[in-house]
């Protein structure tokens, strides 16, 4: 098997905790390190250093590097620490200055913990952290990504996404449908949208990011029927009147956004319109917003009115899933019994208003937002690893148009779909029969 | 019991075929019964078997010593490799059949299979012990029959319901009973059913074609044989006719749409994309001014043409209107209407990847049942599951199962997205679902799977022995390619430019420059004219894919290191922890084989495969 690539990433959870753990294995760690700091300190002993930036040689941050050689490491690779101040701008400066080096690149999810197991680090029974290691291919953790984008890149992106999967579709055709009528210049306009492709990729790689925001925080919906007391909870979160509350039912059309730290941790939280049948047309469109955070939030809080039990929303209780704590507000108003659930679930019992059951909310909120951010990792390594995945996207994409053989340059046309979809969400075969059987008619 | 049998087989189709004879070579005791003897190895669709990735299938069911190719080497009339003008990975052979020749080598072949019986018998009902375990079945004429396992491959037999235009009669092929008991014990095993439909064109007497006025097709000359074990093709070869469809045909079928099953809602069940009617064609693609239509001759001496390409379920008054719009089909005499049929399958997700039904251990299912379509996709699950039901039968761990995966063979690409995703529409295949496809090539079948299948013991002799020597051939041919080298210097004297980079390269290497053939190698190192043209082939691909290949080998390894953690079978979905309802479903169904198959559920999320590991950590360690 080919040398292993060098990763790095943010060992701690990104916010505001005072020290910032970057953590590098593979076999050019120890040059990483070198060229970071100036010298290799001795095995796993903490040294003192500056850390400058290798190429322009500005101090970036003070701090302590480790070094652990090879096997008697975490990954069992050669492993660095570069342990710094806990602030983004700093971590930022020495995650651009690693991405700079030779043969380094930033983790994927899960890939320090994958390496660690396949060294034989770690056994199954022993590694709470092994569920990482098949996080990283699924598609929600590309859903996940796509969250982390403003609306404006996410749309920039999904477009991207189809039409690498058409031309891809229409070459496929080529090589799977000999005998149907597929136009014989296709591959030229395959060829032409490839080209242009990778032009658009490659002047978005150069402009600087200009525009290109990622969220530093978790977006969190807060959603429910009407009066249950969205905004109340939003209130009482945010202790300010961020939302206007009024006992009237409908009263918040839009979405209304508060930034938010709990307990450290940078949080959006969103309050929505409440879902039920829409009166007017204002409000319908307030509802269709609402639908559409909650489905793109990384976490939501469903909020029953206790005082309406048990005849709870339909449309609130179908949005309950694995991203969704439930929460039951105005519990000062009516008793319900200790073991109560909705939707399977034990409900958070709270009065927004009164504050009762605040203080357990918030830990518990405080604790589900830390072990998200550590899954999702920092924006900024967000944002290298786009940009690694759309550097590699695009020369796959330069390859396919030198490929000698069609079957080649949809080889490569696969590799670049592989790589963008690790920004937008894996591209399926079935993504590429749909189109092939929606743009030709194939049917010998 | 009246009789016992190691596997049983129900139906003499082109899985049940392939399950039958795989089980007899690995030397069960194997029964197959069927409804009617002279209709086993029938095609009852078109004359032809292979196509793109069709053709690697055939291939590989040869390299596990099948029947499929070696039977279409014998009844094949019009042979051609498709892309031939493209790379090898993407060549797939297809063949036309004369129907009787084919039908008559594969009933021969199993005549000459060992351990293998055939009965002509309807099969009523499974015999099932108290444990849901299936252990032999009922015929309708009143016999039980014992079985270590049984394998079911009834095809569109169950619950068959054909459609011609406003009229709808059951039946399992036209003027063929369909299989109604076996449905009802499917229910009884509380099994998934879902309808599926299929269609197929009217049959025409190739006598009344004007054929001087078509385009003619003819076959490769020489034609390439399937079989890595048949020399050469000696019947004789036929050419094929192209016609196209006219605006008077698109006006009739327009005029008649609200006759068609499909678009008057008599038909609800899904057909395939890939396989439209000429109906949904002219709807779907209005603005195509003509479709093409291929004239396949069903036979050498039987005068039958298959119109490929017009499958319709219109009334039988419109499709003959239809027709005689066609050029060259004018004054056609039509054998009988085409027609659509729907029938029940299984989800292929209560399968496990062996093609045993999960809720009733000893019953192995393959082929259309599954929700496939095709000969070949059918006879590529029949060998999987004949392999398994022989291997149950003789007492083997089902840890042991002849399981192939996706980087062994189509086959294991199609049994995977089976068991583990499902499907919505008939399934079939194509190169675009396999992942490895520079590796799965129809070229090197048997170097990817007949060493398998000489381990599971369903390879004769005579094929392991010619396969040994075949590798052998292949493997000094290679070293001797890596030992000749020559520096950039040596190179540009006998006309070929390198990179002046004085590091030296081997014979083998020379094949990723796109310039380099046989020739070139032959005019540095004449000793190399000696290696045998298949073997040399075989070489040259590999060495042109070199640098691709290398990036799927290791893509390959971190694939089967994900399959490596299993689930257990009897897992409980319903007490695993903090799943969304949606989820637990998903994984209910499919009941996923490893973490990575369940990973490659659509919808799958990190948090619900974290919940999952906990979950099996625990059950392992309280069990420990």
């Amino acid at each position: 098997m080919s040398r292993p690539e060098t990763i790095f990433a943010l060992a701690t959870a990104p916010g505001r905790a005072g020290v910032a753990v970057i953590r590098i294995s593979g076999p050019q760690a120890g040059a990483a390190l070198q060229a970071l700091c100036g010298k290799l300190p001795k095995p796993r002993q903490a040294a003192r250093v500056r850390f400058c930036d290798p190429l322009g040689g500005q101090p970036l941050d003070d701090g302590l590097a480790l070094w652990f050689p090879a096997p008697g490491s975490f990954t069992g690779e050669d492993v660095a620490e570069l342990q710094g101040h806990g602030g983004k701008a700093v971590i930022d400066s020495l995650l651009s200055a690693l991405c700079t080096l030779p043969g380094l690149r930033p983790a994927e999810p899960g890939e320090f913990t994958r390496r660690a197991f396949e060294n034989g680090k770690l056994d199954l029974t022993q590694a709470e952290g092994l569920a990482d290691l098949i996080n990283a291919e699924t598609e929600a953790q590309h859903r996940q990504a796509l969250r982390q984008m403003d609306g404006a890149l996410a749309r920039l992106f999904d477009g991207w996404r189809s039409d690498l999967i058409r031309h891809l579709a229409h070459l496929e055709a080529f090589i799977d449908f000999p005998d149907e009528p597929i136009p014989d210049h296709l591959d030229q306009a395959v060829r032409a949208g490839i080209s242009a492709l990778a032009g658009a990729m490659s002047a978005h790689l150069a402009d600087g990011h200009r525009g290109e925001r990622i969220r530093d925080g978790l977006y969190i919906a807060v959603v429910g029927a009407p009066n249950a007391g969205k905004s109340s909870l939003v209130n009482a979160l945010a202790r300010r009147e961020a939302a206007i509350v009024s006992a009237a039912a409908g009263t918040t059309r839009d979405v209304i956004e508060v930034h938010l730290d709990l307990g450290g941790y940078p949080v959006i939280l969103a309050d929505t319109a409440g879902l039920r049948e829409a009166a007017e047309e204002v409000e319908a469109e307030g509802i269709r917003r609402a639908l559409q955070r909650a489905e793109n939030a990384d976490l939501r809080l469903a909020v029953f009115d206790a005082g309406l039990a048990p005849g709870w929303d339909q449309t609130t209780l179908a949005l309950i899933d694995d991203r969704t704590e439930v929460i039951l507000n105005k519990t000062e108003t009516t008793s319900l019994p200790e073991d109560l659930r909705i939707a399977g679930r034990r409900p958070h019992r709270i009065s927004a208003a009164g504050g009762q059951g605040m203080a357990g909310l918030l830990a518990a909120l405080t604790d589900r937002v830390r072990s998200l951010l550590e899954t999702q990792g920092a924006p900024a390594l967000t944002r290298q690893r786009h940009r690694v995945a759309l550097e590699e996207c695009v020369e796959s994409l330069q390859r396919s148009l030198t490929a000698p053989d069609l079957e080649l340059m949809a080889e490569d046309l696969r590799l670049a779909a592989r790589a963008l979809g690790r920004i937008t969400g894996r591209v399926e075969v079935d993504d590429l029969l749909d189109v092939i059987f929606r743009d030709f008619c194939i049917g010998k | 019991m009246n009789d016992s049998f190691d596997v049983i087989v129900v139906g003499g189709g082109h899985a049940g075929t392939e399950a039958a004879a795989a089980a007899a070579r690995m030397g069960a005791k194997t029964l197959l019964l069927t409804h009617k003897l002279e209709t086993v190895g029938e095609m009852s669709c078109n004359p032809a078997i292979g196509g793109l990735a069709k053709g690697h299938l055939v291939r590989e069911i040869d390299a596990l010593d099948g029947v499929m190719a070696r039977a279409i080497d014998r009844g094949g009339i019009q042979f051609r490799m498709l892309n031939q003008s493209k790379g090898p990975a993407v060549r797939g052979p297809r063949a036309q059949a004369d129907r009787k020749l084919y039908r008559q080598a594969v009933q021969d072949i199993l005549r000459e299979t060992e351990n293998l019986t055939q009965w002509a018998a309807a099969v009523e009902d499974l015999i099932l012990a108290d444990d849901n375990r299936v252990i032999g079945v009922k015929t309708a004429d009143g016999r039980s029959i014992g079985a270590g396992a049984v394998v079911l491959t009834t095809g569109t037999f169950l619950r068959g319901l054909i459609h011609l235009g406003e009229q709808t009669w059951p039946a399992g092929r036209i003027d063929e009973a369909p299989a109604l008991g076996l449905s009802v014990t499917l229910e009884r095993l509380a099994l998934r059913l879902g309808r599926l439909k299929t269609g197929t064109p009217a049959r025409l007497d190739g006598r009344t074609i004007d054929w001087a006025g078509l385009e003619m097709q003819p076959g490769d000359d020489p034609p390439q044989p399937f079989s890595f074990l048949t020399d050469r093709i000696t019947t004789p070869q036929i050419a094929c006719g192209i016609t196209y469809t006219t605006d008077q045909t698109h006006q009739i079928i327009r005029d008649n749409i609200h006759r068609s099953p499909m678009y008057s809602g008599q038909i609800q069940s899904v057909g395939p994309r890939y396989c439209p009617s000429v109906e949904d064609k002219i709807v779907r693609f209005a603005d195509k001014e003509r479709h093409q239509v291929f004239l396949e001759p069903e036979g050498l001496d039987d005068p039958t043409v298959y119109p490929n390409g017009i499958s319709t379920s219109l009334p039988a008054e419109v499709q003959d209107a239809l027709i005689h719009s066609i050029p060259g089909l004018e004054q056609v005499v039509i054998l009988r209407p085409g027609y659509a049929i729907e029938y029940d399958f299984v989800d292929p997700r209560e399968l496990r990847p062996s093609l045993e039904v999960q809720k009733a251990p000893g019953l192995f299912l393959a082929g259309q049942i599954n929700g496939t379509t095709g000969y070949e996709e059918a006879g590529a699950q029949g060998l999987v599951a004949g392999v398994n039901a022989a291997l149950l039968a003789s007492g083997a761990d089902r840890d042991d199962a002849f399981v192939p995966d996706r980087a062994d063979g189509y086959l294991g690409v199609m049994i995977d997205d089976l068991v583990t995703l499902g499907t919505q529409e008939p399934y079939r295949m194509f190169t675009s679902r396999a992942e490895y496809r520079l590796l799965l090539r129809a070229d090197n079948a048997d170097l990817r799977l007949t060493p398998m299948g000489m381990e599971a013991g369903v390879i004769s002799n005579a094929r392991a022995a010619a396969f040994v020597a075949k590798r052998e051939a292949l493997d000094e041919a290679r070293a001797r390619m890596q030992a000749l080298t020559a520096t950039p210097k040596e190179l540009a004297a006998a006309g070929l430019h390198v990179n002046q980079d004085g590091v030296r390269r081997s014979a083998l290497d020379l094949f990723s420059y796109q310039t380099v053939t046989w020739q070139t190698l032959n005019t540095l190192w004449p000793e190399l004219m000696e290696i045998p043209p298949a073997v040399a082939e075989q070489l040259e691909i590999e060495g042109r894919y070199a640098g691709y290949l290398n990036r799927q080998t290791t893509d390959i390894a971190a694939y089967r290191k994900d399959e490596g953690l299993s689930l257990p079978d009897d897992l409980d979905y319903a007490t695993v922890g903090s799943l969304s309802a949606e989820i637990r479903l998903k994984l209910t169904n499919a009941r996923p084989a490893t973490l990575g198959a369940a990973a490659r559920i659509p919808g799958m999320t990190p948090a619900a495969l974290t919940a999952l590991l906990g979950h099996v950590k625990k059950m392992k360690k309280s069990a420990a």
